[in-house]
């Protein structure tokens, strides 16, 4: 047996000319709440319904529980799907909703009714199981399609964009909720999102896609800490590129005393100290002179908008240092970039640190 | 304000007057002709033989039709919303064809495949298969005229529900037949049906192709709009008309029943 619950190995597919999917290989471990996270078009959807198996690869493996399921038919693989618009059916109240795929399954009245209700308790909405979909609420309805999904007990839960359609207080509600009902069911769970802040949140583990291909795979905190590919460094977190790391203060040469000229690297803001003049700078002779170009309230902080050696580069400040204004010299201390290699990441501390340190 | 209603009210005035003068007028004329001779002439000619065998026939052509067309619909309309393929958007206009084409031209269609010119004639001599002049000819004729209306009710219906609802029930085990009798049906069932009447009152109707391939043998192969034309070139214009009438009758009832069925779907529709 394998130590994954669902596993994809070499997958591929196409449609027509275009490939949704480039050689896909990776394992989720039973009772993991994963999180597909990726660009619209990057082909999180396909892989979805290929696991689902409402879409056939053109080559490569799935398996579930430790069985190959290539020609496993949808309604025998043990998934529950939740699909990006709930596709509830239309004609049938919430109950028979949720009781569709237990009939199936042949089982009694009364187990049915019972289940049934469980499940409607669970997800709160006892008290609606007489209406039809149309007169529910985005959130309600999601709840009815989550229900319906769980009702035959699958091994796997697969949700397509769960919290898509739903405004972003109640999303901010329901992606808790999903988490902690997940986790309390240990259902093995994979779901579909573009927000990287969604991902982040609920997700135990998530896979990262782009142009049909897997870019990396990990804990939302490896990931965002240690991007593998430039791509994922671009794509988490608040981001600016840059096209040559060479010019700035204590990153002129790499790990290896190899000069980094000529090579790329993102910068996030939260590695930036801003210091209004010297006394503030904890590390004034590693900081580079900026220009103030624009500051924004952000309630907690504020964002500075500076311009440093032609490059604009943003950080936050405290509310309770010293107020920068446009046009403002200020002192930019930048502790570390992800520079980029072969579309391969490393993650290079300002030199000047080690220097301090060393002079202290 | 008040140029706005004159306006109104002229526009309901030229609207009701041309009905009345285009349908209504036409329908009482045509129930004073049927009953000029009194009831006793009226219920005779409608009972009598060849106008009772008339009316079997065309009722038989529409149940045929209806039937052929329902299955046939459904099938198609599943095909063109439901898969993609090569060819898709060619088999639609295909399917649209026999509105686009005259009725005496797909009669003459018929002929030709069936007929005295056909390749296929000797063979369904041999085996003493009629279908031109005969009543096979009149129901494919039939069926026919009225190939795209089902079709057309279900494709745009079928196509805004998607298939999402298909592949939920499919990813919880049902197979093809339940998920179309559970899921696909009720969805398309007031589409389906108004298309059923649509294609009913054009059956019954039925004049061009259905002349050209019937033959007019009396109490044949005559179907009731065939019969009105040659009790009216007899200049029996009292039958003709108490015939017409039960033309009209069936499709006032028609009438309703598709006025009913769009409003039972319509809140259907605006419950959602
Ligand atoms: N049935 C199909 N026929 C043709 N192309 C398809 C089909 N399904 C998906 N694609 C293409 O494959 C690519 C990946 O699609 P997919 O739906 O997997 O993306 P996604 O990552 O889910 O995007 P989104 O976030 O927008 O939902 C897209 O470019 C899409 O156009
Ligand atoms: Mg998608």
């Amino acid at each position: 047996m394998s130590e994954f619950e669902v596993e994809l190995k070499n997958i591929n597919k196409s449609f027509g000319d275009f490939k949704a999917s480039r050689d896909i290989n990776f394992g989720i471990k039973k009772g993991r709440l994963v999180g597909l996270l990726g660009p619209s078009g990057s082909g999180k959807t396909t892989i979805l319904r290929m696991i689902a198996g409402l879409e056939n690869p053109d080559s490569g493996d799935i398996f579930i529980g430790g069985e190959r399921v290539n020609d496993v038919v949808a309604g025998k693989r043990g998934i529950g799907f939740v699909f990006q618009s709930y596709a509830l059916f239309r004609h049938m109240t919430v109950f028979d909703n949720v009781a569709f795929g237990l009939t199936l399954l042949n089982k009694d009245k009364e187990f049915i009714n019972k289940k049934v209700n469980e499940l409607l308790e669970l997800v709160g909405l006892a008290k609606f199981s007489h209406r039809y979909p149309a007169e529910l609420s985005g959130g309600q309805r999601q709840r009815v399609a989550f229900a319906r999904a769980l009702a035959p007990e699958p091994k796997l839960l697969l949700l397509d964009e769960p919290f898509a359609a739903i405004d972003a207080k109640v999303r901010k509600e329901l992606r808790q909720w999903l988490k902690t009902t997940i986790n309390e069911l240990g259902i093995t769970s994979i779901f579909v999102t573009h927000d990287q802040d969604e991902a982040i949140e609920v997700a135990d583990d998530i896979i990262i896609t782009n142009k049909g291909r897997i870019e990396q795979v990990g804990t939302p905190a490896d990931i965002y800490r240690e991007p593998n590919t430039s791509f994922v460094a671009e794509f988490i977190g608040d981001s600016i590129r840059l096209d040559d790391i060479s010019k700035f203060k204590g990153f002129d040469i790499n790990e290896d005393n190899t000069s980094t000229e000529g090579i790329g690297g993102i910068i996030r803001p939260e590695f930036l100290e801003i210091a209004a003049d010297e006394s503030e700078a904890s590390m004034p002779l590693g900081s580079e002179e900026g220009k103030v170009i624009a500051t924004y309230f952000r309630g907690n902080n504020i964002q500075v908008d500076l311009e440093v050696k032609g490059e604009i580069l943003h950080g936050w400040r405290s509310l309770e240092k010293k107020p920068l204004k446009r046009g403002d010299k200020a002192l930019v201390f930048i502790h570390r970039i992800y520079s980029f290699k072969n579309n391969h990441t490393t993650i290079l501390e300002n030199r000047g640190k080690l220097k301090d340190s060393v002079i202290i | 304000m008040k140029k706005d209603k004159l306006v109104r009210i002229s526009l309901i005035f030229l609207a009701v007057s041309f009905i009345f003068i285009m349908l209504v007028l036409p329908l009482l004329l045509v129930a004073k002709e049927a009953l000029a001779k009194g009831f006793a002439v009226y219920a005779n000619s409608l009972t009598e033989g060849i106008a009772v065998k008339a009316m079997i026939l065309t009722l038989e052509a529409t149940v045929a039709a209806v039937l052929f067309n329902t299955i046939f619909g459904v099938a198609s309309a599943w095909l063109l919303t439901k898969y993609d393929f090569k060819g898709k958007t060619f088999l639609a206009s295909i399917i649209d064809l026999p509105f686009a084409i005259s009725p005496v031209v797909a009669g003459l269609f018929f002929i030709m495949l069936f007929g005295r010119m056909s390749p296929l004639y000797p063979f369904l001599q041999a085996e003493h298969i009629k279908i031109v002049f005969a009543i096979p000819g009149i129901i494919l004729a039939t069926i026919f005229v009225t190939l795209p209306f089902i079709t057309r009710e279900l494709v745009p219906v079928m196509e805004a529900q998607g298939r999402d609802e298909e592949e939920a029930a499919a990813s919880m085990g049902a197979d093809g037949f339940t998920i179309f009798r559970k899921i696909t049906l009720p969805n398309i069932k007031w589409a389906l049906l108004y298309g059923v009447t649509l294609c009913t009152a054009r059956a019954m109707g039925e004049f061009g192709a259905v002349s050209v391939v019937s033959g007019h043998i009396r109490g044949k192969t005559n179907t009731l709009p065939l019969h009105i034309e040659i009790l009216y070139n007899e200049y029996n214009f009292t039958a003709a008309f108490a015939v017409a009438s039960v033309l009209v009758i069936f499709a006032i009832i028609i009438l309703i029943v598709r006025n009913y069925i769009e409003w039972r779907s319509k809140k259907k529709i605006s419950a959602v």
